[in-house]
């Protein structure tokens, strides 16, 4: 193959001849390998069960493409994997977009879709149609990946950022900023003690969990960009009530915070991939929490807080010394302090 | 498991029995400044506000770098921007500043080279890198950043980095204080002082302030208990109206401070006029690149033509740093002026009394 010669990707694999059908039948499909894909139609045809299906879609355009703990292409996968399971879906099907910038090397390719593989296969979903263009350098930053999937939602389940009530508990399911400080550290080059590793991870299997044990669960939602404060915000003011977080209960790796300390962020606003808010009735709480705690992903789960009538569409955080203040919206990008 | 060191200075027991205490001993009504931004914002995470007595009010000062900078040195880093072959580094906090027109985030999505930089040695990094371009860093800071560009233009001289510049518009803290007493309608029963900039100068560079003024003073750190301490202080201090300048974060700050991070500094930096946003010209409260090192002087290096533009219509920052109004006083605070849409660098900045009372109110 063209590509193994040259070692890197060429205008020429994303031009739909021979070197993208050998891109596509000797590289992807072997990875991706389900009957599916394997038709080499222009799409998959699936069957589908009776219900209410959850449809979401995602871009992934991180910089830089590897990182502690993952790549841009488990993220992809993750992200959509945990899009769909944040409806009250379980995910089946995937399909992933590739924008490659010509001159990508072939085993950094590769590495990224072993990735993405991998974690298809761990999220128990089948990435099953896709399409790889690539466009010439300068036009593009190594690799984008969009991710789109499908998911089915079990009967009786109603999960929506408006269902929020007051006297719910607001759980989160691990150590908060773990993502977005493992990028912002890989990006500028800085070193710092300790493991500072992306939580990219699937929380489907968790959500299956809480869904399956007959608990109600009012809202889910994965605080990604934006992280725990911004994502609270919405849930706030889209099921007009009011939040109060706990500074003491709030889950965060010694390191981490060290660095939001460092750098002057709010871990609060840091993104995660890994992680997921769930806002569940008082009274069953503890029961969704020791679920939480029972997955790979949720050893680190907390109760964080609770929703009250108080100031409809406002967070409040009860710091650890008993002050309170503001957890407002992010604003624009967290930005260092410099004194 | 024992606190660590840090944990000590945030003990939940310990900041409820400084609270008790001062609601217990303060009586009358005091206006405390706390200098700093980074006190500014410690105060807002820590919810500090809503734990003191009615009688205590909590005023920011001018204290944070990014709020200080004047619009004109604004528009110089996005004239300097504008250049052709030059990249322009910068900490973070100065990307969103506005100046007259635009801002280094504005030119950068334009497709000027603005990079946001850790420390100054990065920018020098980056020059040494990029030997066909011009690599200016925008100097914008007090006595706990000065003496690390003081340190960063000795190293571009001494490894002849010729393609690396500083625009200077870094201030000292005790000129400004000074300045603040002798404002009119400035009225302050104490003032906290920085913790940080404190580390470098020491206790003594606030003494002739002090014996002029006689206000009430204490140098703190950032963590609760210290803020609360520090509170503490200034309300005895107060209530037995026996003012003093006093340390209250002996684990960093020593009465002389930090001598070779001064000399340092006036080894490349002449003490000079300095404009501050909102407040004007503040005699000898800036610092200027010493003859020997005018070589790397942005500001002699590029034609920038700069035109005086005035500061923006309604913005109160300048009555805000000298704690005439708070925020809310502001006409502009929240309607027009938001850390979206900021109109004065005290929303833009994170340590910008503006956007503390909007992002933690």
């Amino acid at each position: 193959m063209n590509a193994e010669k040259n070692n890197t990707i060429l205008l020429d694999h994303g031009a739909g001849g021979k070197a993208s059908h050998a891109l596509f039948s000797e590289m992807i499909l072997p990875l991706f390998s389900n009957e599916y894909l394997a038709m080499g139609d222009d799409g998959a045809v699936y069957s589908v069960p009776a219900g209410k299906m959850a449809f979401s879609t995602d871009s992934y355009v991180v910089d830089p493409i590897f990182f502690n703990g993952g790549n841009i292409g488990d993220l992809a996968v993750n992200g959509t994997v945990n899009d769909i399971a944040m409806c009250g879906a379980i995910p089946l099907y995937i399909s992933v977009g590739l924008i490659i910038e010509e001159g990508l090397p072939i085993n950094d390719f590769q590495e990224i879709i072993t990735s993405m593989a991998t974690a298809a296969d761990r999220a128990g979903v089948k990435i099953v149609t896709g399409d790889t263009k690539v466009v010439p350098r300068g036009k593009a930053d190594k690799i984008f990946i969009n991710t789109s999937g499908v998911g089915m939602i079990p009967e009786g389940v109603n999960v929506s950022g408006s269902r929020a009530l007051p006297g719910d508990k607001i759980i989160l399911s691990g150590t908060m900023a773990d993502h977005g400080i493992a990028i912002l550290t890989a990006r500028e080059g800085l070193t710092f003690d300790g493991d500072l590793k992306t939580d990219s991870a699937p929380l489907n299997h968790m959500v299956k969990a809480m869904l399956s044990s007959g608990c109600e669960v009012h809202v889910l939602r994965d605080p990604t960009r934006g992280g725990v404060g911004t994502t609270l915000n919405e849930i706030a003011s889209q099921s007009g009530v009011g939040m109060t977080l706990f500074e003491k209960d709030l889950p965060i790796k010694k390191q981490v915070n060290g660095v939001c300390e460092l750098l002057g962020f709010d871990p609060l606003y840091i993104a995660n991939e890994g992680k997921l808010l769930a806002i569940v009735p008082e009274k069953q709480a503890s029961q969704v929490l020791d679920l939480i705690k029972a997955d790979t992903f949720g050893k680190n789960a907390a109760i964080i807080g609770e929703v009250t009538d108080q100031r409809p569409g406002k967070v409040f955080l009860e710091t650890a010394i008993g002050g309170q203040r503001l957890v407002d919206m992010l604003t624009g990008e967290q930005l260092p302090r410099i004194c | 498991m024992g606190l660590t060191y840090l944990e000590k200075f945030r003990d939940p027991s310990l900041a409820k029995q400084l609270v008790a205490t001062i609601h217990k001993e303060s009586r009358h009504p005091l206006r405390l400044m706390e200098v700093c931004g980074t006190h500014t914002m410690a105060i807002f995470r820590h919810g500090i506000r809503n734990l003191l007595p009615e009688t205590i009010t909590l005023l920011s000062g001018p204290g944070c770098p990014v709020c200080v900078t004047a619009q004109k040195d604004i528009d110089a880093f996005v004239a300097v921007s504008r250049q052709p072959d030059v990249i322009v580094t910068t900490f973070g906090d100065l990307m969103r500043v506005p100046g007259s027109g635009t801002t280094l985030a504005g030119q950068k999505g334009a497709g000027a080279d603005v990079r946001m930089v850790y420390s100054v040695f990065d920018a020098v990094t980056i020059a040494r890198q990029n030997p066909d371009k011009q690599v200016v860093f925008c100097a914008v800071g007090f006595e706990t950043t000065i003496p690390t560009i003081a340190a960063a233009v000795l190293m571009a001289a001494k490894e002849k980095v010729t393609n690396f510049s500083i625009y200077g518009a870094n201030k000292l803290t005790p000129p400004a204080l000074a300045a603040l007493m002798t404002t009119k309608g400035v009225s302050i029963d104490g003032f906290i002082l920085p913790g940080h900039v404190s580390v470098i100068t020491g206790v003594d560079a606030y003494r002739s302030v002090f014996e002029t003024h006689k206000v009430p003073s204490v140098i703190t750190g950032f963590e609760p208990i210290d803020i609360l301490h520090a509170v503490l202080m200034l309300v005895r201090q107060n209530e037995s109206c026996v003012p003093a300048l006093e340390n209250a974060y002996p684990r960093a700050v020593r009465d002389s401070g930090n001598p070779k991070a001064r000399e340092v500094m006036h080894q490349v930096f002449t003490v000079g006029d300095a404009a501050w946003r909102g407040i004007g010209l503040i005699k000898n409260s800036g610092m200027e690149l010493k003859p020997d090192f005018k070589a790397f002087d942005a500001g002699d290096r590029f034609e920038l033509n700069l035109i005086d533009v005035a500061e923006p219509k309604g913005c109160a920052c300048g009555e805000i740093l000298m704690g005439l109004k708070t925020p809310v006083a502001c006409a502009l605070y929240k309607k027009v002026c938001t850390p979206m849409t900021p109109v004065g660098p005290c929303m833009v900045s994170s340590e910008g009394a503006c956007a503390a009372y909007y992002n933690y109110g």
